[in-house]
């Protein structure tokens, strides 16, 4: 019997490796749990039947195209749409014999915060199915957290890896900007931009990310990694200097119990070695929310306009061209799509470009140079993934700055081009906190260390409280089981 | 106001969306609201500050000049909701 709610990818390829299942019995077991549980969580949007590999499963988040598989972006304007190429991402994992479970489930073109945007209906969250998963990489956060798979892939333009990791209480990795191809993968907002890793271990994030990412000749945006991708394995933190960047912590929104639990790891991390001091990024929190709500959205009204019913997806009808295209994206684009198409082309027309995108990009530039000084007295900075647990399903969806607001501590550092690792760090109301550590450019390895032995110190359990066999409620209210302890 | 009614409309036929009357008034309040926020960036005086288009300090990325297969005609019209003699058929411009 494979226990596929503690299953880890590197678990998964030892019994693969000794002989002790096979890739059908691993894929079964997988599929069985989604069976079982997928009806109430609705990660995934569909299941595949037919797979080219014989590996460790996994999922893709829906914004990621493979060949002769559905892919949609959770939009109505692509269903149907399937990709006659796959994307660099996911050729890569089946050249390295993984084996595709299915497509999961995400806001509307990757925008949002909860997967509420999804046109085909929002994810739940495996820890209290009433409140959301986060977002946009919602689907493919629950799906870990709830065993439906090892691993999987997201996609993070001002938050959605990170801020669903922290959510549904696992892993997850923005790599650094230009480290793994978007070639295939269905643009929101170019400069910003991200694929990465979520699975319930560093060591399992640090191996996908080792598989997925390096230069692209179909992505002329991409850079060679600078070293090879290291698996994490010690546990002390000597030598490293970790900044708490005061705004990023003591920003208002912050619920109390979010900040207690990362100001535990912190402490943690001096435990284990680090030097700790705090740092400053004034600016970055101030205007970075602002600068991402210009940036995004005016680089998506372009990359959005390719939606026009006329080459792929479904077509309203139109007695003219420009009836036919009109038509078709008022029906096809949902309501989140439209705000930023909108936003972003008023931002980029004659008179306000100086204004507003220009002068973003401007902001862009300080929020760069904020983070390059903070990063010349620290290896890795620390702070709280989302103010927030999971919030209920509902509460925030209808109204956009509320929602938006839920990035405010992920998009300063996505701004900037850098690394990001969400790390569970304990509960908070019985839901999980996510700490976020953030690297200079191209410093996954660091995160990767860091994150590995905070990991072993907090001794998170990544199964949700109500899916734990002989565990007496309320027993351990932090969601903490210490070594020591034990 | 930030944005007016008429700016939505202007705004939209820029966008290529046939917004419905509804839309055009909830966009016209929501955008005013977004735009209040957002607009705080230009309190900073940035004259002197280079903008950023990109994170990545990449220029003048090369490739090998070596041919490759494109796409088959087949694949790029695989996906057309309306195809006919190899092309996508679409109604006329007004």
């Amino acid at each position: 019997m494979i226990d596929t709610l503690r299953l880890t990818a590197e678990d998964a390829q030892a019994l693969l490796d000794r002989g002790e299942v096979s890739g059908a019995e691993l894929r079964a077991a997988y599929l069985d749990a989604i069976s079982e549980r997928d009806g109430e969580l609705r990660c995934f949007l569909r299941t595949v039947d037919e797979t080219e590999g014989d590996g460790v499963p996994i999922a893709l988040k829906d914004v990621i195209s493979t060949k002769r598989v559905e892919t949609t972006a959770g939009s109505k304007i692509l269903a149907g749409y399937v990709p006659v190429f796959d994307s660099t991402v996911a050729a890569r994992c089946k050249e390295a014999d993984l084996q595709l479970l299915g497509k999961t489930n995400t806001d509307e073109f990757a925008m949002g915060s909860s997967t509420e945007n999804s046109a085909f209906g929002p994810s739940r969250n495996p820890w209290d199915p009433t409140r959301v998963p986060g977002g946009s990489g919602g689907g493919s956060a629950a799906a870990v957290t709830a065993g439906l798979a090892p691993w999987a892939l997201g996609s993070d333009t001002g938050g959605s890896i990170k801020q669903p990791s922290a959510l549904c209480g696992n892993v997850g990795l923005r790599p650094t900007y230009g480290t793994v191809s978007r070639y295939g993968i269905v643009a929101f907002a170019s400069s910003l931009d991200q694929v990465g890793p979520v699975a319930k271990t560093v060591r399992d994030v640090a191996l996908l990310y080792s598989i997925i990412a390096g230069r692209d000749r179909n992505d002329s945006t991409t850079a060679e990694l600078p070293e090879p991708v290291r698996l994490p394995e010690g546990e002390s933190l000597a030598g490293v200097r970790i900044g708490v960047p005061t705004e990023l912590t003591e920003a208002d929104g912050i619920e109390p119990g979010v900040k207690d639990a990362v100001a535990r790891a912190i402490e943690l991390a001096e435990g284990l070695g680090a030097e700790v001091g705090e740092c400053s990024l004034p600016r970055s929190v101030r205007y970075g929310l602002p600068c991402y709500y210009l940036i995004a959205p005016a680089e998506a009204s372009s990359n959005l306009a390719r939606y026009d019913g006329v080459r792929y997806g479904p077509r309203a009808a139109g007695e003219s061209y420009q009836e036919l295209v009109e038509r078709t994206r008022d029906d096809g684009f949902g309501d989140e799509p439209k705000r930023r198409i909108m936003l972003g082309t008023y931002a980029l027309s004659a008179g306000y470009y100086d204004a507003f995108y220009g002068q973003a990009q401007k902001v862009r530039t300080l929020i760069i140079q904020e983070h390059r000084e903070a990063f010349e007295r620290f290896d890795v900075l620390a702070c709280p993934t989302s103010p927030t647990v999971a919030f209920p399903i509902g509460e925030r969806a209808g109204d956009p700055l509320a929602m938006y607001a839920s990035d405010l501590l992920t998009i300063p550092s996505c701004l900037a081009g850098l690394p990001g690792l969400s790390v569970p760090c304990g509960l908070s109301e019985g839901l999980p906190v996510g700490l976020q550590l953030i690297g200079p450019q191209f410093g996954e390895n660091l995160l990767f260390r860091v994150g590995h032995a905070l990991e072993q110190a907090i001794g998170f359990d990544t199964v949700p409280a109500r899916w734990r066999h002989g565990v007496r409620p309320g027993s351990d209210p932090s969601g903490l089981t210490p070594r020591d302890s034990q | 106001m930030a944005i007016s009614r008429d700016e939505v409309l202007r705004v939209a036929r820029l966008a290529w969306l046939a917004l419905s009357e509804d839309e055009v008034d909830r966009l016209t309040g929501e955008l005013d609201k977004i735009l209040d926020a957002v607009g705080v960036v230009s309190e900073l005086d940035l004259a002197d500050v280079p903008p950023t288009s990109h994170p990545l300090d990449l220029v003048n990325v090369w490739d090998e000049d070596v041919p490759r297969a494109s796409l088959p005609l087949q694949d790029a019209l695989a996906n057309a909701p309306e195809a006919e003699n190899d092309l996508f058929r679409v109604p006329p411009w007004r």
